[in-house]
């Protein structure tokens, strides 16, 4: 499979220190959920290579299985069989608070529901997940007004949830799923609640994210948000129906970030 | 990790800010628990200071020694100076032994008067009895033996009747009895149902027995130093025998006097406030127990509540120990809130009622520093199951979580 994705840059490849490989591999993945008669097979046997700076959105009607397969890509779940690489890893054979470890070190998490502490100043939240990696408090301060200026919203800092609109809370959300620097950033619906003109800017600042090299997940129902990905995956019960690699090439010419 | 238990616990005082009614009426039951036992430790140590304090007015390592009836209508034999000598000489352990009489009489000096109470010492009663000149002097060899006109006085007899500073060599009248003032004894406690021990006026025992009571032997008590290191059992039987024998007194008849030994009127009192305490302690051992239950309630329900807090937290990388630091760190917190709380209304309750009792107000910085850990041991018992709870949630389902 990831033959035909875009080939991954010499300077990329150097930077990893090694061959290039997929970010994110996923073979004969199923998921279960319950037991007996009311058992439910939600995925039944995923393969799905994803290389590092890709743009994917995953679509697929209710209960096709993206929303499993996101939630095993975040290293959240673990596949009932089959086989998940990330990084390397075999994730599938990590313990709990190892898969904790991996999400803090690695992964950027954006909500459709944007899932911000509430009553929390729009810069606390940023910083949260500096606090959990254990910086101080001075770097954690600096790191998150960075971020927060990545997404236009430093001004906003002292700002609750209740006091930004829905389209300022989800770029707080994108600014807290930035601050760790992670390798991929996964998105969950993240425009389903804002209006088509927000999530056009939400979209535009993700790519522009992805363009300094950050590989995006985005789970999405909206064709139009789904344009903006250089690959779709198509879900249908359970099983990857199809995937379209190479979209936007025009816009953005695989690499050419690093060129 | 510092760093951690630092914001932890900025986060647990602005949850417990946020629901301040909330968290006051859940650590009511600590608060109570803590207030009562402490109070209760104060006061006792209070009354105990007071009763010791009291019994230190009657001397230590004292027996004290007086006729009792055994016929309501027959007066028991008075004791004697030679019964006191006897007591003096024949028993190993006894330092000394002194007799005293007292009386009421009306003291005059410088055309004023007060009734006060007059009574018949030596040098060894004074020993005995720790009382201490602070100004002039004491009864000598002298005084004693020819039944001096000669008076030590209580602070308060000097503050009803004399002028400051012109106290000292002094002619009073007593009674009478006139007398030249050549001592004040030392403000002293007042001593178990003796009335006010300042308001007195001593004069040589001698002096006493001839002009005020008409009898130069007897005396109405006497007081009997032992020296600590012996056995205060065995010298009290020594004391019990010898005296038996020298009242005539038949094997199987009871005693006709009484010896109150003042070590044991202190051990009574220490008993009694040991046995409140526990009392008081048991129940609130009981309030603590309910108002942990509290505290565990309502971490259960501020979990629950928090669901969608806990699965962000756990989505973007937190460990379970550190989603159950986080609750562990609120419980006690809000414990640990309580138990202050409870230490200040202590300190109010003991002040207010160690007021009332007319008792002395003694801090405690053990029992105080003891109740506090405890609320905060309190805190980890009972939140440690919330804060588990917490941090095995799975975090799709608390993301999912309304």
């Amino acid at each position: 499979m990831s033959t035909a994705s875009p080939p991954l840059t010499e300077a990329d490849a150097a930077r990893n220190g090694r061959a290039a490989e997929a970010l994110i591999e996923m073979e004969g993945i199923t998921k279960t959920f319950g037991q007996g008669a009311a058992a439910f097979q939600a995925l039944k046997g995923v393969d799905l290579s994803i290389d590092r700076g890709d743009f994917v959105a995953v679509m697929g009607p209710s209960g096709s299985g993206k929303s499993t397969t996101m939630n095993i890509l975040g290293c959240l779940d673990v596949p009932t069989t089959g086989r998940f690489r990330f990084r390397g890893v075999e994730v599938q054979d990590l313990a709990r608070d190892q898969r904790s470890l991996l999400r803090r070190r690695y992964l950027g998490f954006v909500f459709q529901g944007f899932n911000l502490l509430a009553r929390t100043s729009a810069l606390e939240n940023v910083e949260l997940p500096l606090l959990y990696r254990g910086e101080k408090k001075k770097q954690r301060r600096e790191a998150a007004e960075r971020s927060l200026d990545l997404v236009g919203l430093l001004p906003w800092a002292d700002h609750t949830p209740a006091e930004l609109s829905g389209g300022q809370q989800q770029r707080v959300a994108i600014a807290r799923a930035l601050v760790t620097d992670p390798d991929v950033l996964l998105a969950d619906e993240p425009t389903g609640n804002l209006d088509t003109e927000r999530s056009l800017e939400i979209m535009e600042l993700l790519t522009d994210l992805n363009k300094t090299g950050i590989t995006i997940l985005m789970v999405t129902h909206e064709e139009e948000m789904a344009q903006f990905a250089k690959t779709i995956v198509h879900f249908r019960d359970g099983l990857v129906e199809r995937i379209d690699r190479g979209l936007k090439s025009h816009v953005h010419a695989p690499g050419g970030e690093h060129a | 990790m510092l760093g951690m238990i630092g914001a932890t616990f900025l986060l647990a005082l602005r949850e417990i800010r946020r629901h301040l009614l909330r968290s006051f009426l859940t650590t009511l039951g600590i608060i109570i628990g803590v207030a009562a036992v402490i109070t209760m430790v104060t006061l006792g140590r209070g009354l105990t200071a007071d009763v010791q304090e009291e019994v230190s007015g009657l001397g230590s390592d004292v027996f004290i020694v007086f006729p009792t009836r055994t016929d309501p209508n027959t007066a028991p034999p008075p004791f004697d100076d030679a019964d006191i000598r006897a007591v003096e000489n024949q028993i190993a352990g006894v330092v000394n032994a002194a007799g005293s009489v007292s009386t009421n009489a009306t003291a005059f000096h410088n055309g004023q008067d007060w009734s006060t109470s007059v009574e018949g010492a030596d040098t060894e009663f004074f020993e005995a009895q720790s009382i201490e000149i602070a100004e002039g002097r004491g009864f000598n060899e002298e005084d004693e033996a020819r039944g001096g006109s000669v008076c030590v006085i209580g602070p308060k007899v000097v503050e009803e009747i004399f002028v400051a500073d012109e106290v000292i060599g002094e002619n009073m009248r007593v009674g009478n009895v006139s007398c030249q003032v050549i001592g004040m004894i030392e403000e002293r406690s007042n001593s178990v149902g003796n009335g006010d021990a300042n308001d007195v006026v001593f004069m040589p025992l001698k002096t006493v027995q001839r002009r005020f009571i008409g009898n130069a032997d007897n005396v109405q008590f006497f007081v009997v130093k032992y020296d600590p290191t012996y056995s205060t059992a065995t010298i009290q039987q020594q004391l019990i025998d010898l005296l038996r024998e020298r009242r005539v007194i038949q094997e199987g008849e009871d005693n006709n006097f009484n010896i109150v030994d003042t070590a044991e009127i202190s051990d009574t009192v220490n008993n009694i406030t040991g046995t409140m305490t526990a009392v008081v302690t048991m129940i609130a051992a009981i309030s603590l127990l309910v108002g942990g239950i509290g505290i565990m309630n309502i971490m259960l329900v501020s979990v629950t509540e928090r669901t969608r807090e806990i699965g962000i937290r756990l989505a973007i990388g937190a460990l379970a120990r550190e989603v159950r630091l986080q609750f562990l760190t609120e419980a006690v917190v809000l414990c640990c809130f309580g138990g202050l709380l409870g230490i200040l209304l202590a300190l109010g309750l003991s002040i207010l009622l160690a007021g009332a009792a007319d008792l002395p107000f003694i801090f405690d910085p053990v029992v105080n520093g003891l109740s506090f850990v405890f609320s905060a041991i309190m805190g980890i018992v009972f939140g440690y199951y919330p804060a588990h709870r917490a941090s095995k949630l799975d975090p799709i389902d608390a993301l999912r979580h309304e």
